[in-house]
């Protein structure tokens, strides 16, 4: 089958590369661009370790058909830090012990920040919603969804630059 | 922010408070990279040209194989290789063999025949996963479908089908007994003289550890003609010396590289994708990769295996339990994996932190066409345990007593004999009752709230092993020929005096003499390398017993040594990790397995690769 070519912007960097047509974005991320942050978990859109933002919008990169990113902007985990230093829902992460095997933290960093984006000031529920679609099989979400809501804090606190 | 509570004022004199780490918060070393998405799990690492590998799997329980049709397949586009049960070298393993427990029993691919719903019986080498998928498709597997057998007490039955050819029984052999034996003091007679008889039944289905990241390794040649294996195991070192056994490869060839797994519970102990991987780079010499897909791990990723326990609890008006029956059987699936050691540990945990004078059990390890059963946190204890305490407020039930305060009456205190010949040592069930009852606002009596593990235990009756009845029932292969009762005999054949523990404290790995016939009874081939144990033997005997004599007049308190010891009939237990012991071995019963050049000489064992025979660790 004939390969597309697909441009898009991840992370802020522009990314040209042929697609397999059929194939889903997770893969090609991985195997094609060499992202490895985003994680296979169950290729059937259930555990939410693959999740990427796709123009601030999340979405689950092993359901996305790869030839449908052309000209869009893909956030994922590698993107996350501010030069040297890591992003204060990463700190918060780190803080408050929300990581344990480490497998689904992409995917959870990704949903938390989308949540943040568009809601400074989320509430439990909210961030527990929000990462509704994320399976952690160490069952580390109360750690979690605290860090997220620090984070929040810390991130409505800090000057705007 | 942290839920825990230290509980300082219990046990203050036996805890050094002066630690730096121990108690104190601590970052992870590794959380740097999970939060940054730059930790490296197996599948993180790149290989130009990297091939995908993919099963063949049985559709059915349990099914003959009367034809595999690979015509056509190695033309398909992309595919690399068709990997049979024939290209591998000692295609017939148990994990345990490593340290020389349990028989060879699973294929690593199966050539005869399948005793469990999506067992692989031949793999496909591709450019990609659709095109490996596509071929795996194209295979043609003549099945012919076998009756089956689910449930572990149907497997013991007369007429079941034999799930596991290795052993025809279904179930493990443990000595000369189809299940382990576990006897202290004498329930039959302490069931005739209890107030009540409380009886139960338990049961827990299998629990997929489901982690997220799915089981899987990438292997690929290096140079200096190894293999290189990023895995995802929790075992390196067994998934290690798993694999040179299987592809018959010295370890010095295998470099494995492993230890950051995305969740394990015990599902990845099993190293069966690192073999399929290193045989993938040996066949096409290049990287390949073989992961399951979640479906996989679900179906074919083993479980916690499924338990079913009876208890039966001989109880005193007081609430005094003095005597605690158990009828266990696990469900092992359809090969061993770690389940035979999972019962060992289960029958030294028996009767849980309790202190009952008279305990007996039968645990089963049954083979059934389900899938192998493996670790899975706390395996061997977490079934009997969810059992246990169910049963105890079962029993409080029926004395009319307060459920935590029946616990504390029968918790174990220091210095307490324990069914498994050891004194309890460091006990703290009660003061964990007293902090749950305050946190619960659940009142006790003030004599329970004063209880404490360090008062009351090790005194007569509570410190010494007792006279222990024992029994011969359910002999290796009686169960083929007549239904038994699966629950412990209520007749006693023989007696144990007080005092004593029953037999020898060794190992008894397959090289032990008599297992190298057991193992010859049912047609299993060992390679035929000489152990050393018969030359080792009768020394090492003899420089064992002052030593093991010591252990048990330490266990057995003062006094019991000096009762002559004669070696009873039966055991307590039979095999290898046994903690029962006693200083005399009869003549009958072949000396232990002594390793007389420990490592330094290579592994001189039956079963083991042929490269590692006389080769030195490196």
């Amino acid at each position: 089958m004939a390969k597309k070519p697909v441009n898009f912007v991840l992370n802020g960097r522009d990314i040209s590369v042929f697609v397999e047509q059929g194939g889903n974005l997770l893969d090609e991320l991985r195997r094609n661009v060499g992202d490895m942050t985003t994680k296979y978990g169950c290729g059937q859109g259930t555990c939410g370790a693959c999740t990427v933002s796709v123009d601030g919008e999340l979405k689950l990169s092993c359901l996305l058909l790869a030839e449908l990113i052309d000209g869009k902007r893909i956030d994922t985990t590698q993107g996350l830090a501010e030069g040297p230093d890591i992003h204060p829902l990463q700190q918060e992460f780190v803080d408050g012990f929300a990581a344990q095997c480490g497998y689904c933290t992409p995917g959870m960093l990704m949903a938390a920040q989308v949540l943040l984006a568009n809601k400074p000031e989320p509430s439990r529920e909210e961030v527990a919603e929000a990462i509704s679609g994320n399976l952690c099989r160490c069952t580390g979400y109360e750690p979690i969804i605290d860090a997220i809501l620090r984070a929040a804090d810390t991130l409505r606190r800090r000057p705007v630059r | 922010m942290s839920s825990v509570e230290f509980r300082k004022d219990l046990f203050a004199d036996e805890r050094r408070d002066d630690l730096n780490e121990v108690g104190q918060p601590t970052v992870r070393q590794d959380i740097l990279g999970h939060v940054s998405g730059t930790t490296r799990y197996y599948d993180d690492h790149h290989f130009d040209g990297l091939l995908h590998m993919r099963c063949v799997r049985s559709p059915h329980h349990h099914a003959r194989i009367r034809n595999l049709s690979i015509s056509g397949v190695e033309n398909m586009p992309g595919v690399r290789r068709v990997v049979l049960p024939k290209d591998i070298p000692n295609n017939l393993n148990t994990l345990l063999s490593l340290i020389g427990f349990g028989r060879d029993d699973e294929p690593l691919l199966s050539a005869q025949k399948v005793a469990y719903k999506g067992e692989p019986v031949c793999a496909v080498v591709a450019d990609t996963e659709r095109q490996a998928r596509d071929a795996v498709a194209a295979i043609q597997v003549d099945w012919e479908v076998l009756p089956h057998v689910l449930d572990v007490e149907e497997a013991l039955s007369p007429g079941a089908p034999v799930v596991n050819e290795t052993y025809p029984e279904n179930t493990f052999d443990y000595g000369r007994f189809d299940h382990q034996k576990l006897r202290f003091g004498d329930v039959n007679q302490a069931f005739g003289s209890a107030d009540h008889i409380v009886e139960g039944q338990y049961q827990m289905s299998p629990i997929e550890q489901a982690p997220m990241e799915t089981c899987g390794a990438i292997a690929a040649p290096e140079t200096n003609d190894r293999y290189v294996c990023h895995t995802a195991t929790q075992a390196l070192f067994f998934s290690l010396g798993t694999t040179a056994k299987l592809l018959d490869l010295p370890s010095s060839r295998l470099h494995f590289i492993g230890g950051t797994v995305g969740g394990g519970f015990g599902g990845k102990v099993d190293s069966i994708t690192e073999p399929m991987a290193v045989l993938g780079a040996m066949l096409t010499g290049k990287p390949v990769k073989f992961m399951w897909d979640r479906e996989e791990e679900m179906q074919v990723g083993a479980p916690r295996g499924a338990e079913r326990w009876r208890i039966k609890d001989g109880v005193m008006r007081d609430g005094t339990i003095v005597a605690r029956e158990f009828t266990g059987f696990f469900d092992c699936g359809a090969y061993t994996r770690l389940s035979s050691y999972a019962i060992q540990k289960c029958a030294g945990h028996l009767p849980g932190p309790y202190t009952i004078a008279n305990v007996a059990a039968n645990v089963y390890c049954v083979y059934t066409n389900r899938t192998p059963a493996t670790a899975m946190r706390g395996f061997g204890v977490t079934g009997v345990d969810f059992a246990i305490e169910c049963h105890m407020d079962k029993v409080a039930e029926a004395v009319n007593m307060n459920p935590i305060e029946l616990r504390i009456h029968n918790a174990y205190r220091d210095g307490d004999m324990k069914a498994h010949r050891r004194s309890a040592k460091n006990t703290a069930l009660i003061e964990c009752c007293q902090v749950v009852a305050q946190k619960a606002r659940w009142s006790l009596a003030p004599d329970y709230n004063s209880a404490s593990s360090k008062l009351g235990g090790g005194t007569q009756g509570r410190a010494l092993i007792p006279q222990t009845a024992t029994d011969s029932v359910g002999k290796i292969g009686e169960r083929r020929r007549n239904t038994i009762d699966t629950s412990p005999a209520k007749q006693a054949d023989g007696s144990v005096p007080e005092g004593q523990a029953s037999e020898v404290l060794t190992a008894v790995p397959p090289q032990h003499p008599q297992m190298q016939l057991e193992a010859a009874r049912v047609g299993h081939q060992l390679n035929g390398q000489s152990t050393g144990a018969e030359a080792s033997a009768a020394g090492q005997q003899q420089q064992l017993q002052p030593q093991v004599r010591d252990s048990l007049q330490q266990t057995a308190t003062d006094g019991a040594s000096t009762v002559p010891r004669q070696t009873p009939d039966v055991s307590t237990t039979d095999a290898p990790l046994s903690p029962s012991t006693t200083a005399d071995a009869q003549s009958s019963n072949p000396a232990p397995y002594q390793p007389t050049q420990r490592f330094s000489k290579g592994m001189n064992r039956p079963g083991v690769s042929r490269h590692l025979i006389n080769r030195r660790r490196r």
